[in-house]
């Protein structure tokens, strides 16, 4: 196989090169935290009050862990650390409950965020010459503005559809020789079994590569996709706090994602004691950020869980590989590759008096798509006796919830007391979705 | 004004059963129902001989409902004379959310069961077209 690189002196650093150039930037990045009102306050408790306290890698260990709750604590401006001026670029994404939380990335984050993505589209073979469909939703959502910007920066040919409408997915696919997709795994079986709709089969299309992100996918349905559309699918890995996608890819090999340890510092620890995992063993995954000036965000617990795979790689890069996500130490849920949690929808419901405290999260599959429905109780007490009514409380409760977790559910309203009762923390997910 | 019981019910079996059920064993009496549907569930309205009864014991049983006043009209069950009701209605611009009849001796007498918009004056106004309406001791003597 043809090696190709996207930056072949940064991909292939000597090992203790790379970790060098790891202190270096950690201490810088230990810099821009210090001018945070977050992290100034929580660096002296730890005895950091300046960049020169971070004297070896292993001092990184010295710095307590950031959550997703302390960025929703910090929520607008506690983690910015440069002027509001030289931010070009906002992401919020959904927290726990309805306080979102935000990344700040200057012209220069963008450009080095778009560089690590412009690595992973080469290191899958793909150039110049590619037709790239981006089938990930752009905005708020990193998915699409990330490869959409690593794309072009490769100069690729982008179509910048989006996600959703399979039928001018299929229709701009086929008439503009789409070569390489950036897509969901279930958006990708979902497009196969409309095709025959289109009247069009796999041989109409050009498509060669898919980049599949967003959702976790078993190896099983890597090889189904790739089976049943005669392509190569790599495995995307990334989280809006982390910039988005480009934070590990596969290689041409397949064989676990790089992680590219120029740009992030890679732990992986047991979620319950917070000890670093052993080589090769499953844990939570925490990332540093070395190089985001406007956001710099320090062991930050990702909730994913994954392993490291130790020993090189045949494609000559240095940066080691983690699996595929296996699942998460939260009860985060992932609906047609949107990240929710049942905290958001709970506060939805509790702030509507027509429906009860009861309530149930129901997951299943349409076809190959996701299907989110809220089961909600009537409260007798409200209850009037007016259709339009309860038709309009069903849409407010779809808004209120589309505001906060950005996918619109079913809302199923039912009789009092006729949906199971959990006693203690409730278990009120049911996901009847089989593992992809 | 008569009183209609408004019930809401899941669309499954064994709904309206439960209903039915309470009512039974307490006696009540139903004069007419309808149901509007809503795909997943369906709002259940029902005149009965003691209304407020009813609401009181679906109540306990945990069922959401509610009382509601409607406008019934007896008319004479000839053909023309819905169109009659409903020509003045539209006259005087009173729109009717849900509407239900029933016929009580058949080729003579029906009642029509009005959830109007606006009911300010409609009673006079009908009355003056010559229409009679049913109070709830009427409604109830229906059953006798």
């Amino acid at each position: 196989m043809a090696k190709a690189y996207w930056n072949k002196a940064e991909e292939t650093l000597e090992r203790n090169t790379l970790r060098k150039l790891q202190l270096k930037r950690l201490r810088e990045t230990v810099g821009w935290a210090l001018k945070t009102p977050f992290y100034r306050a929580r660096l002296r408790k730890a005895g950091i009050f300046s960049t020169r306290d971070i004297k070896r890698l292993d001092d990184l260990k010295k710095i307590p862990f950031t959550t997703k709750d302390d960025l929703r604590e910090c929520y607008p401006y506690g983690l910015l650390s440069v002027d509001l001026k030289d931010v070009v670029r906002i992401h919020t994404s959904s927290g726990t409950t309805g306080t979102p939380t935000v990344i700040y990335h200057t012209r220069e984050d963008v450009a080095r965020w778009t560089d690590l993505v412009a690595r992973c589209i080469v290191a899958t073979g793909a150039g110049k010459k590619d037709v790239f469909q981006n089938m990930m939703s752009y905005g708020m959502f990193t998915g699409g503005l990330g490869l959409h910007y690593g794309a072009e920066r490769v100069g690729m040919t982008v179509i910048p559809i989006g996600s959703g409408n399979t039928k001018r997915q299929i229709q701009l696919m086929h008439d503009f020789k789409t070569t390489v997709a950036h897509i969901t795994p279930s958006y990708m079986l979902h497009i196969y079994s409309k095709l025959s709709e289109a009247n069009l089969s796999v041989s109409d299309l050009s498509l060669k590569k898919a980049y599949l992100g967003a959702e976790p996918y078993s190896e099983n349905t890597r090889k189904k996709i790739e089976g049943l559309l005669g392509i190569d699918a790599y495995n995307s890995y990334g989280l809006s706090e982390m910039n988005g996608p480009g934070v590990a890819f596969e290689c041409v090999y397949k064989r676990g994602m790089h992680v590219w340890e120029d740009a992030y510092i890679i732990e992986v620890i047991d979620p319950r004691t917070l000890e670093e995992s052993c080589a090769e063993q499953e844990g939570e995954v925490v990332f540093t950020t070395l190089t985001r000036s406007a956001t710099p965000l320090l062991r930050y617990r990702t909730r994913d869980l994954a392993f490291i795979y130790e020993g090189g790689c045949k494609c000559g890069r240095t940066h080691r590989k983690i699996s595929r996500i296996t699942g998460r130490t939260d009860d985060m849920l992932i609906v047609n590759g949107v990240n929710v949690y049942p905290s958001q929808i709970e506060e939805v419901i509790m702030r509507i008096p027509q429906v009860g405290t009861n309530y149930q999260i129901y997951l299943e599959k349409e076809g190959s798509l996701d299907k989110l429905v809220v089961k909600v109780e009537i409260y007798s007490k409200m209850f009037k006796g007016d259709l339009r009514e309860l038709d309009a409380l069903r849409e407010r409760m779809q808004e209120d919830l589309r505001a906060s977790i950005i996918i619109s559910p079913a809302i199923e309203l039912h009789e009092p007391g006729s949906l199971p009762v959990f006693e203690g923390k409730a278990k009120r997910v049911v996901d009847t979705r089989q593992k992809l | 004004m008569p009183k209609q019981l408004h019930v809401f019910v899941e669309n499954k079996p064994g709904r309206l059963e439960s209903v039915t059920e309470v009512l039974y064993k307490n006696g009540i009496n139903v004069i007419a129902f309808t149901i509007q549907d809503r795909g997943d569930f369906g709002m259940l309205k029902l005149l009965a001989d003691k209304p407020d009864q009813a609401y009181l014991v679906l109540a306990d049983k945990g069922f959401a409902c509610a009382v509601k006043d409607v406008m019934m009209v007896a008319i004479k069950d000839k053909p023309g004379n819905l169109y009659k009701l409903t020509s003045v209605l539209l006259r005087h611009k009173v729109n009717i959310i849900d509407a239900h009849g029933f016929v009580i001796e058949p080729g003579k007498k029906g009642v029509c069961c009005l959830e109007l918009a606006e009911t300010k004056g409609v009673k006079q106004l009908l009355e003056k077209e010559g229409f009679s309406l049913m109070d709830e001791e009427k409604l109830a003597g229906l059953l006798l």
